[in-house]
């Protein structure tokens, strides 16, 4: 309990004081979760719908494949890709290995499925609501899609946060691929990691509040700015 | 007569899980005005409007227009689908679908909404609309592109009696502008007030057509006689 107490006061005075170093990692996660985000959800979001929409042969199998990769251990993906990025791996002339590049990456592959995933369930809800009308309107493949996407946002948005709420909370593939070097790659779940390991559970305590009040103030930021609960809009 | 029109289906069926349930049916529509498809629940009308609408598959037979355009068939559904969206974006989604200029749109949204009475509500969600109003704006998101046909299934089933009396005068106005209506009902009242023909449908076999008048007043079958009478027919 003294040591809970103490973490507050740590986040307190960190927050109060303006550390330098912990408003530069602090930003450097935001900025690497949300270009995750950003790009995760550009691949999932299209692919989740157009599971929805579209029938073929082995759609069942993908989307079951899909709903497995949300399991991902992100160890595992972090190795994955620390392999690949490795000077002898097949992307080691890009020399992105333990830059906040290659972190971006493995939170991609984590996350992808996550959003497909949840996409992809509201989008079949959506898509059977408006089946009849779209097809009676004649509707391109391509117009359904962006239609679906376009009235489902909210639900989007959701999958979107999930996603989100993953990768702010991530450690174990960026540590493998970012290295955790000071001033690089360090962020607020690697920096969390090295304090509990040196010890000093107050700091770390610390650095944990400030990452669940930075995940609160994105969710919160994102539902105020998307008008979530507005009335009158969807 | 519209330029579509005649629309000939030549031994069409649908079958399902085994079963037929539509066919064959062998029918020509060539007249201008409306035609009213009768029969009791499971029937096909709903299966015959899809048919000749082209959103439902059949397997066997063929259906011909005189000039195919899909685009200028429009299709009211028995439970009116509506869009996540205002009102006043509910009507102007289709013409949207057609890339048509805004102010175009603007005229014709601004048209219809005057039409049906509902341009009160149209910054309001067409969702929390009443029954009425959604059918209404049904009609006439189906209208706004101007189609040559205008399919109809069931379009007043739950309606009371004033929404109905609203639904038939805009109809009436429609038809009298020379778009060709082919409507399914039960209710063989408004079968009478609307209907210029009669396709009356049993167990999937079209068991009478011709014009209203002949149709109503001299049942050639003893199955029709008893459904205009008001007995079980099955």
């Amino acid at each position: 309990m003294i040591e809970f107490l103490d973490g507050l006061a740590a986040a307190f005075w960190l927050v109060v004081n303006l550390d330098e170093e912990l408003w530069e990692i602090s930003l450097r996660s935001l900025r690497v979760t949300l270009s995750a985000l950003l790009i995760a959800s550009a691949i999932a979001i299209p692919l989740g719908t157009y599971l929805a929409v579209q029938r073929f042969r082995y759609r069942r199998f993908v989307i079951s494949m899909i709903n497995a990769l949300m399991g991902l251990p992100p160890v595992v993906v972090g190795l994955v890709v620390y392999i690949m990025l490795s000077r002898s791996g097949p992307f080691g002339v890009l020399n992105l290995l333990f830059t906040p590049t290659a972190m971006i990456i493995a939170q991609v592959i984590i996350i992808t499925p996550v959003i497909a995933s949840i996409a992809h369930q509201s989008m079949r809800e959506l898509w059977a609501e408006y089946h009849d009308l779209l097809i009676s309107l004649n509707t391109s493949k391509r117009q359904r899609i962006l239609t679906l996407i376009y009235d489902g946002r909210r639900n989007l948005l959701t999958a979107a946060l999930a996603g989100f709420g993953r990768a702010i909370g991530e450690v174990g593939a960026i540590m493998i691929v970012g290295g955790n070097i000071d001033h690089v790659t360090r962020v607020l779940t690697t920096a969390i990691a090295l304090e509990t390991g040196k010890g000093d559970f107050a700091l770390a305590l610390g650095l944990g509040f400030i990452l669940i009040g930075i995940a609160i103030l994105v969710n919160l930021a994102i539902h105020t700015l998307s008008r979530t609960e507005r009335e009158g809009r969807w | 007569m519209t330029a579509a029109f005649p629309l000939t289906l030549s031994g069409v069926q649908v079958r399902r899980q085994g079963k037929t349930v539509l066919g064959p049916v062998d029918l020509t529509l060539n007249t201008t005005g409306t035609t009213i498809i009768v029969g009791p629940n499971g029937s096909g009308k709903t299966t015959l409007l899809r048919v000749m609408h082209g959103i439902e598959r059949f397997n066997g037979g063929q259906v011909a227009w005189e000039r195919d355009d899909p685009a200028k068939h429009g299709f009211v559904f028995q439970t009116p689908v509506m869009m996540r969206r205002t009102v006043a974006e509910n009507l102007a989604y289709p013409l949207k679908l057609m890339k048509t200029p805004k102010d175009q749109i603007v005229m014709a949204v601004d048209h219809w909404l005057a039409r049906i009475g509902l341009e009160a509500s149209r910054g309001g969600q067409a969702t929390r609309l009443s029954g009425g109003e959604r059918q209404k704006l049904a009609i006439a998101r189906a209208l706004i592109r101007k189609p040559d046909v205008l399919f109809l299934d069931e379009p007043c089933a739950n309606l009371d009696g004033h929404a109905t009396r609203e639904i038939e005068v805009l109809l009436h106005e429609v038809a009298s502008a020379g778009t060709r209506l082919v409507m399914a009902t039960h209710d063989m009242g408004q079968a009478r007030r609307l209907a210029n023909d009669v396709v009356f449908l049993l167990d999937g076999k079209i068991h009478e057509f011709g014009s209203a008048a002949t149709v109503f007043a001299t049942p050639s079958t003893p199955e029709l006689a008893a459904f205009l009478r008001g007995d079980i027919v099955s």
